[in-house]
């Protein structure tokens, strides 16, 4: 009998509608997992109510024939789409108690695709960070280990630790993420799971709490790639709300995988192997490189000059649009208020802000400040701006002479918690690979490429041209055929 | 050419910026914060090496049309909904700490 | 063009005044700049807010097409420049009417570019003193909620009706040197805005309200420090602050100190002017270009659609009247100050032609004296606006036309326009009704002089001896025996007949 908590996406969809298992066996099994894992501290809230409704609805509608795409499928929501009726808190003890009296766009097309809601996902405070470490409700612990015994509590990547450590703990078949600089990407490398982060205005940011508005992008994560297009293809589509929306048709994404990469350039652009790069990243892409090269892809050295910039004007203009976007939790219409004894209207506001949110994002809040001020409006944020359409030109110059590029997605496995605590900068530096992506709002994925020494999952990324997600996960696709990933955390927990 | 940055901020400049965010602080966690944002500041500051000569500023990140909507009233009326989270609701009203005009 | 003479005298010589207005209009439409909550005026607290107004997490803007077209037929009107490609900035500052934190605004690349209106400085003579005052951008923007500090005794009250209406920024230029003439700035742009239709000009509801930036300088000199007076609405107080500001900063300057770049408040009770508690940092409001939305980009195709949409403006109707209709300037001017006036005029106009089948040009100007005159007396004694008015412009035209088919004297006219007032019967019927028909029967008329001359017969002595003035009493006596039925015109031929 198989566990149905090991099953994938496709298969619980797929299973359930053949009759293999009802619905509420399949949310039961989750809910089940999720109740016992309360050491990953994955989810914030658990609502296993929510996912046994929405498999009842699934089984009736078994019967009465009306099935929807994702009708038995139980996920994990990450606590950054606002869901109407469930607490919702951006990680932040700022939004501690906000209960949205609407649903996000994302999430709505999800329940209306038939998925049901185990609960809402841990993540980095406000989707800033890259360790899920900067969480009013604790850290996320990742499910791996190193098999060097040492038990080292290990951090599931961010923002989106919650999910990945969910998943990869078999707790949900998938869930949602966001990632703005990598933080579908990364989390999904360091726990030896698939996540895409589609072209930027392919879904929705309505009802997702805003950290960088031009950066913003809601995705899936889940164990396979095809995992991913499912998904991908329910979350996806034009909102008339979000002026940043693409007006175009979702393409039928699982219709439309294929691993057959015969016709395909894949660009390997020289300035993500530094001196220094990991030699078993280095070695794993040189692998990943041969894997493509089998799937019928020719390979063609690229160059996108201006890579070493990407980090620096990531961290100017995220950090800029966050201090705006964050202004709004003051206080007055909801979250926390602080009230110290005699304060006027601008002491609460600062008392309110200053105990609501946490470090790092008081830090990214005041540098956005910063570089947004009279005075250093031109020489950093119009600087970045014009950085920022220079890494997009790399890009497409790039992609003339190819159709996808391949990198790997993070620097160096998961790193332990508390590892990286001192030096923001040094955490920041993370997201080196992922990030240039997000700039140019171009398609991109982590696949699982293999272990490390240690036993941890390290990603490989592949960046496609606009609106060619296909491309992008039939380039994971073939990957994942050859790489054979079936590796997964020892339960610890 | 850029223009001259300075060096690195100091305690008043983080105190204003504090202010300007909104943010109170501690003299100590002011104090903490110099040399972190200092170091991230210090950072960045690398954009100033790049020639974006007749580079305009990136203002749409895919190309696309900003669509106008018609001029009908499709919202509103949902009093209930917004206050639902108020800390300090009070006859339909947000309420704050009176503020002298 | 005109050079202003406007001086404040200091004690140690004059000072000249200058003044820029910053015009806040707010935009007529039914939904809000970028939420579709309704904009109407005076709802219950926080019913006309949609989550997006309240600035819930995860919320984002779309803008209404409709509140673009005005601000870009607004522009137009003004003979400005239009942008084709404009982007929207954030401003940002924390205040309690301002949920975002921020508004959507326009600061680097406003939706419209330079313009100008003309003002008339002498009612008497519109045509006399014309001064062209330039205006810098239009730009369209939120306007913020509304606190309320007095229901309470801790706290205020927010209520976000308000928040996120579409405004129009209108930017003058530095071009006005006296009160007269930012009064008229401000009438001038407030008459073309409602003749637009863009914005109801409605300063005590609060749909327009002006900043007034006003500083002082020795004439010819480098322009002075100004101070910023905001949210002054009604053209009243922007006169009384730009004296009151100016003779403030000349006070200061004669005695030697330095005026300081702030903003002010007036406070029409005391009739001053006072400093606002300013923080030295709320004025960095680190704009940057809004990234949930894309740069607003227009067609050509849009933009003459806006132009062929625009009604006749006030200041070439105001030279159709006087040149194709003959109505002196002053006339004219009074009747296109207001596009409601104008309005009714034309319908009195068309009636007034229609009905005694001539051409406009014809009945112009005795239906422009009747309405300025007669009309206006009546509606000043009921205390009645225009379209208040008991008497329409149709019937209004029935009654020019019976006195100018001779049907009745001017004077019978006065009484049945009374008649009319009260019971809003109609002039031919009143007419009618009460025979006051007027007589041009020669026969009784000469029947009538020859009594008044007979029983006058030492009058009659007087006037044939030089005394002149009697002419006028033999005329109205002869009027009074005829009950005022008669023709004037051949009251006066035959009793000149009479006498001679």
């Amino acid at each position: 009998m198989t566990d149905l908590t090991d099953l994938t996406v496709a298969e619980i969809r797929d299973g359930f509608r053949a009759g293999d298992f009802s619905a509420r066996e399949v949310a039961s099994a989750f809910n089940a997992n999720v109740a016992a894992a309360s050491a990953l501290n994955a989810f914030i809230v658990e609502t296993p109510e929510k996912a046994l409704e929405a498999a009842d609805a699934a089984d009736a509608a078994r019967t009465s024939g009306d099935l929807k795409p994702l009708s038995g499928v139980p996920i994990g929501m990450k606590d950054l789409f606002c869901t109407q009726g469930v607490q919702t808190t951006a990680a932040s003890h700022m939004l501690e108690g906000f209960t949205p009296t609407y649903e996000s766009t994302v999430s709505a097309k999800l329940w209306d695709a038939g998925a049901g809601m185990l609960g809402k996902l841990n993540l980095d405070q406000f989707a800033m960070g890259s360790s899920n470490e900067t969480s009013f409700f604790g850290n996320v612990v990742s499910p791996w280990r190193r098999n060097d015994g040492g038990n080292a509590p290990l951090a599931p990547g961010g923002s989106s630790g919650g999910s990945s450590a969910a998943i990869a703990a078999r707790l949900c078949p998938a869930a949602t993420g966001t990632d703005t600089g990598g933080s579908i990407r990364q989390p999904a490398a360091f726990t030896g799971i698939s996540g895409i982060k589609p072209t930027y205005g392919r879904c929705s940011r309505w009802g997702v709490v805003a950290f960088a508005s031009s950066l913003d992008q809601a995705g899936p994560m889940a164990r396979t790639v095809r995992d991913n297009a499912i998904l991908l293809e329910a979350m996806a589509g034009f909102d008339p709300k979000d002026a940043t929306s693409l007006d175009l048709p979702v393409p039928t994404w699982e219709a439309g995988l294929s691993s057959d990469l015969k016709g395909k350039k894949v660009g390997i652009p020289k300035e993500y192997r530094p001196d220094g790069l990991d030699a078993e990243i280095a070695a794993m892409w040189d692998r990943g490189i041969a894997w493509l090269r089998d799937a019928g892809a020719q390979i063609v050295d690229v160059s996108l000059p201006h890579t070493k910039y990407a980090l620096p004007t990531y961290y100017i203009i995220a950090p800029a649009e966050a201090s705006s976007n964050l202004a709004r939790y003051d206080g007055v219409r909801y979250g926390q208020r602080e009230l110290p004894e005699g304060a006027g209207l601008q002491d609460m506001y600062a008392a309110t802000r200053a105990a609501g949110f946490g470090g790092e994002v008081k830090r990214r809040i005041m540098i956005g400040t910063y570089v947004l001020s009279a005075g250093f409006y031109d020489a950093y944020y119009t600087q970045a701006q014009k950085v920022r359409a220079l890494i997009a030109r790399d890009f497409e110059q790039a992609f003339a002479q190819c159709d996808l590029l391949l990198t790997p997605t993070a620097p160096s496995a998961a790193f332990a918690l508390g590892e990286e605590q001192d030096d923001p900068l040094a955490m920041y530096l993370n997201d080196v690979f992922t990030v240039p992506a997000s700039l140019a709002g171009l398609p991109a994925m982590s696949v699982p490429g293999g272990l490390d020494a240690q036993g941890l999952p390290l990603g490989l990324q592949i960046i496609g041209k606009p609106l060619d997600e296909q491309s992008v996960l039939n380039a994971g696709l073939a990957i994942e055929e050859r790489a054979g990933f079936v590796a997964r955390p020892g339960k610890w927990w | 050419m850029l223009a001259a940055l300075p060096m690195s901020i100091d305690l008043q400049t983080v105190k204003k910026i504090a202010s300007l965010s909104r943010i109170s602080m501690s003299e100590a966690e002011a104090e903490a914060m110099v040399p972190e944002l200092n170091n991230i500041l210090g950072w960045v500051d690398q954009l100033g090496e790049v020639d974006v000569t007749g580079v305009e500023p990136m203002t749409a990140v895919i190309p696309n049309h900003l669509r106008l909507r018609d001029d009908v009233v499709t919202d509103g009326n949902v009093r209930d909904k917004v206050l639902a989270n108020a800390p300090q609701p009070e006859h339909g009203f947000f309420t704050v700490p009176k503020v002298i005009e | 063009m005109t050079e202003s003479t406007y001086r404040i005298q200091g004690a140690t010589g004059e000072w000249e005044v200058v003044i820029g207005l910053e015009v806040h209009a707010q935009v007529t439409s039914e939904a809000k700049l970028f939420s579709g909550a309704a904009t109407a005026f005076g709802a219950e607290p926080n019913t006309q807010v949609s989550l997006i107004d309240a600035a819930m997490p995860g919320m984002l803007p779309v803008p209404n097409g409709e509140c673009i077209r005005q601000a870009v037929r607004t522009g137009l009107a003004i003979d400005a420049q239009i942008n084709k490609w404009s982007r929207f900035d954030r401003k940002n500052y924390f205040y309690a009417d301002l949920p975002q934190g921020y508004q959507i605004s326009q600061l680097y690349h406003p939706l419209v570019g330079e313009g100008a209106l003309d003002i008339s400085l002498d009612e008497k003579n519109p045509d006399a003193q014309v001064k062209r005052i330039g205006i810098e951008r239009i730009h369209v923007e939120q306007d913020a909620g509304k606190l309320m500090h007095d229901q309470h005794p801790t706290r205020s009250y927010v209520d976000l009706n308000r928040s996120g209406v579409a405004l129009m920024e209108i930017v003058s230029k530095p071009d006005m040197r006296s009160p007269a003439e930012a009064g008229a700035y401000l009438s001038k742009l407030r008459t073309i805005l409602r003749y637009v239709g863009s914005c109801d000009g409605n300063m005590d509801q609060g749909s327009m309200r002006a900043d007034v930036n006003v500083s002082v300088r020795r004439p010819g000199e480098e322009f002075g420090t100004r101070t910023e007076t905001k949210n002054v609405n009604s053209v009243r107080f922007v006169m009384a602050v730009v004296e009151h500001e100016a003779s403030r900063q000349v006070d200061v300057l004669e005695a030697g100190g330095k005026i300081l770049q702030e903003t002010r408040l007036y406070d029409p009770d005391r009739n001053e002017t006072r400093s606002m508690r300013s923080k030295e940092d709320a004025h960095d409001y680190r704009y940057f270009p809004d990234p949930d939305l894309l740069p607003l980009e227009l067609e050509d195709a849009f933009i003459e659609e806006c132009r062929q949409s625009l009604p006749e403006l006030p200041d070439a109707k105001r030279r159709r009247y006087q040149e194709d209709l003959g109505l002196s300037a002053y006339n004219a001017a009074t009747l296109t100050a207001d596009a409601d006036t104008a309005r009714w005029f034309e319908v009195l106009l068309a009636e007034g032609a229609k009905a005694q089948k001539k051409n406009e040009s014809e009945v112009a100007k005795a239906s422009a004296n009747w309405l300025l005159s007669e009309l206006y007396g009546a509606l000043n004694r009921l205390g009645k606006s225009l379209d208040e008015s008991p008497v329409g412009p149709a019937d209004g035209a029935e009654l020019l036309a019976l006195v100018a088919d001779g049907t009745i004297s001017g004077t019978i006219a006065k009484q049945v326009f009374e008649i009319m007032l009260e019971t809003g019967g109609k002039p031919g019927a009143i007419v009618e009704e009460k025979g006051l028909k007027q007589t041009s029967d020669t026969g009784a008329i000469e029947a009538a002089v020859a009594k008044i001359l007979a029983d006058n017969g030492d009058k009659v002595a007087q006037y044939k001896a030089g005394k002149e003035a009697l002419f006028g009493f033999f005329v109205g006596q002869t009027m009074k025996a005829m009950q005022g039925k008669a023709n004037p015109q051949i009251v006066n031929e035959l009793v000149r007949k009479a006498l001679s």
